[in-house]
């Protein structure tokens, strides 16, 4: 038997999934808590320990793989110049290799927006600000700005390439850690994300692993080679996409909902289905990723309820029982490893989720406007057209556990009162039951064939 | 190589003199930024920024050009673009009005030029150089 043991270090468990290369199967899966304070091996140990004990049969495991997003994963500050193109390219970068995007700047930076990175726990900086050929004015003040600062934060240069040279030497004289990359925005509206997203994973790799003291794992595990959002879009990619002679799903969407975020992935153009629709702004990319820091059904509690009001709350809260809202989510927020014991509190748990599901996919979907012109109403569409996505897969813990979790994700539709959203109009929903999709973007690294095939036969 | 920005503002889709336009520009060295049909003053100013273009050219052709270009420059001068030269032609207003009355109209709202129908953008190539050395 060849085993490929794939692991995710979360920030709450760290989760194995064992791979039989010939059998072609999982062989099964296992989680423990994450000890990122004292060894991280000691989660590791107990869920390999409990893997084993499970699955006697398992024999020698030939690979390992792991993606981590522990210890607060990995947090970015993106700036630009104009917020709905340089920046908005450079936060998509950031979300792209599996961040979270704690800060945009756009234009000029500020003593009082430099203060706010000084304060922050970023672990790198995107900076980006004009074409190729174009501004270069600003992202050279910018730059002096940080090298002023030193943040003690790697800097990545993803702006004019004009102004490439002049950064160099400023931040070689402030003995910054910076690299110099393509421009994410060369062109108007042209994104090109791809070498920024790949710098980013290697600082991620062999920084902020180590300073999180994750990387004592590797000595087990061998490399951690990517954050965990970004295998949940790479697993999501391939879905979409198949592979060689095994076909894929099509367009698609996945929805994570998390202790402190919702993610939401979608594979797809998402050009206008419509001809008189005209398509506006930045390009935006085949698979995307977007991250809501504000919802989550823990860490996130109380800043999620403080989103809707007690009338809108009725709405996902089935139970008739009146709850004080704000002391339930408080509940949650303080003890985030709490779980719901009562009828009650489980209802709260999917209202929770359900304004995770409907908000995220919101702020995710792109939207039609409508202009009115002297030759009539003109229709102006910003972002992405879903609603034609064939399949909306749900997975993290709420969605996996809850005994009905298409009703939840019920909540990505079409909504009569958020007409001009353009969100899914009739998917279908599969549920990532055994938790394996951060695994299946790890192990497609490799065996993308397997991958996929493992993916079809347990989403469900 | 001084960098531009054209393309014809508000709902008009007349797509071939901007076509025309981007082509001779370029023949005569310019570096285009060519956001096209259906632009908005905003799409104007904000590829301008970016590309720190030094003119903006906006045709207007369907007859709605003075409601579509108010308030340009006083967004452009919002927007830290007051250095940027501001030009326009095409059929800029409805039907045959005298064309004096117009271009006064156009340069009152801050267009440094305003061309007639039916002007070869060859002729305007000059005045663009002509500016931009000056600026
Ligand atoms: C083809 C055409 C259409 C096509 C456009 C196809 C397309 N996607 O391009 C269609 C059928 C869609 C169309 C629709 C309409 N059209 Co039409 N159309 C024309 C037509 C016949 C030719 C335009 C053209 O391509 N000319 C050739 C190019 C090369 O010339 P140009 O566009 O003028 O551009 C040159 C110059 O003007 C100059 N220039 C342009 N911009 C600038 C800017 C600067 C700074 C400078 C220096 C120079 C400059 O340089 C360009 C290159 O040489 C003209 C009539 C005409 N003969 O001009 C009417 C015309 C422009 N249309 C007109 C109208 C009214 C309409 C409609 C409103 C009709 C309607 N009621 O539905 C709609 C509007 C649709 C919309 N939302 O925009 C009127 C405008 C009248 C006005 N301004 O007062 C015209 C003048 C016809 C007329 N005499 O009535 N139209």
């Amino acid at each position: 038997m060849s085993v490929h043991l794939l692991v995710d270090f979360g920030s709450t468990y760290t989760k194995l999934t064992a791979v039989d290369l010939k059998k072609e199967e999982i062989v099964g899966t296992s989680r423990a808590m994450t000890t990122v304070k004292t060894d991280v091996l000691e989660g590791f140990n107990l869920a390999l320990e409990k893997l084993q004990n499970a699955h006697p049969e398992m024999g020698d495991i030939e690979a390992v793989s792991a993606c981590s997003s522990a210890a607060g994963g990995l947090k970015m500050a993106a700036i630009g110049l104009v917020e709905e193109l340089t920046a908005e390219a450079a936060k998509r970068a950031c979300l792209g290799a599996g961040a979270l995007v704690e800060h945009v700047y756009t234009h000029h930076l500020s003593k009082k927006e430099i203060k706010q990175l000084k304060q922050s726990n970023i672990d790198i900086v995107l900076l980006a600000g004009g074409t190729d050929g174009g501004n270069k004015e600003c992202i050279i003040h910018n730059a002096k700005k940080l090298a002023d600062a030193n943040l003690g934060v790697p800097i990545i240069v993803a702006g004019n390439k004009d102004a490439a040279d002049e950064i160099d030497d400023i931040f070689s004289a402030a003995t910054i850690e910076y690299y110099i990359v393509d421009n994410v925005m060369p062109k108007l509206k042209k994104l090109c994300v791809e070498e920024a997203k790949k710098v980013i994973r290697k600082i991620f790799i062999t920084k902020i692993i180590e300073a999180k003291g994750i990387n004592k794992a590797e000595e087990k595990t061998g490399e951690i080679i990517m954050p965990t959002p970004e295998s949940v879009l790479m697993a999501a990619e391939l879905l979409a996409k198949g592979h060689e002679d095994v076909e894929g799903y099509g367009e698609l969407m996945v929805i994570d909902i998390g202790g402190a975020t919702t993610d939401v992935h979608t594979i797809g153009e998402g050009s206008p289905k419509r001809t008189e629709v005209i398509l506006k702004g930045l390009e935006e990319p085949f698979a995307k990723r977007t991250v809501e820091g504000d919802l989550g059904m823990r860490y996130s509690a109380n800043a999620l309820v403080s989103l809707v009001s007690p009338y809108e709350f009725k709405k996902y809260y089935e139970y008739h029982e009146e709850n004080n809202i704000e002391e339930s989510a408080k509940k949650r927020q303080d003890n985030v490893d709490y779980l719901p014991d009562t009828d009650e509190e489980r209802a709260f748990d999917r209202a929770l989720a359900r304004i995770c599901t409907d908000y995220s996919i919101s702020r995710h979907v792109g939207t039609v406007e409508v202009v009115y012109t002297p030759l009539g109403n003109m229709y102006y569409q910003t972002g992405k057209d879903l609603t034609d996505i064939k399949y909306v897969i749900g997975t993290g813990g709420v969605l996996i556990n809850s005994p009905d979790p298409k009703q939840i994700l019920k909540e990505v539709n079409k909504k009569s009162d958020k007409k001009l959203e353009l969100r899914p109009s009739d998917p279908s929903f599969l549920i990532d039951e055994k938790y394996i999709l951060a695994a299946m973007g790890l192990l497609g690294q490799k065996h993308p064939k397997l991958a996929l095939k493992l993916m079809k036969r347990h989403l469900k | 190589m001084y960098t531009v920005v054209i393309g014809v503002i508000g709902a008009d889709v007349h797509a071939v003199g901007n076509k025309i336009i981007d082509h001779v520009l370029k023949e005569h060295g310019f570096n285009v930024v060519n956001i096209g049909v259906l632009s908005s003053q905003e799409d104007f100013i904000n590829a301008a920024i970016e590309t720190d273009a030094k003119a903006i050219l906006v045709s207007s052709l369907y007859g709605h050009g003075e409601l579509d270009c108010k308030y340009m420059k006083e967004n452009m001068v919002e927007a830290g673009l007051s250095h940027v030269k501001l030009y326009v032609g095409g059929n800029i207003v409805v039907g045959k009005q005298d064309f004096t009355e117009v271009e006064e109209r156009f340069k009152k709202m801050g267009f440094d030029r305003v061309y007639p129908p039916g002007t070869n953008i060859e002729h305007a190539v000059g005045d663009i150089k002509e500016d931009l050395a000056d600026a």
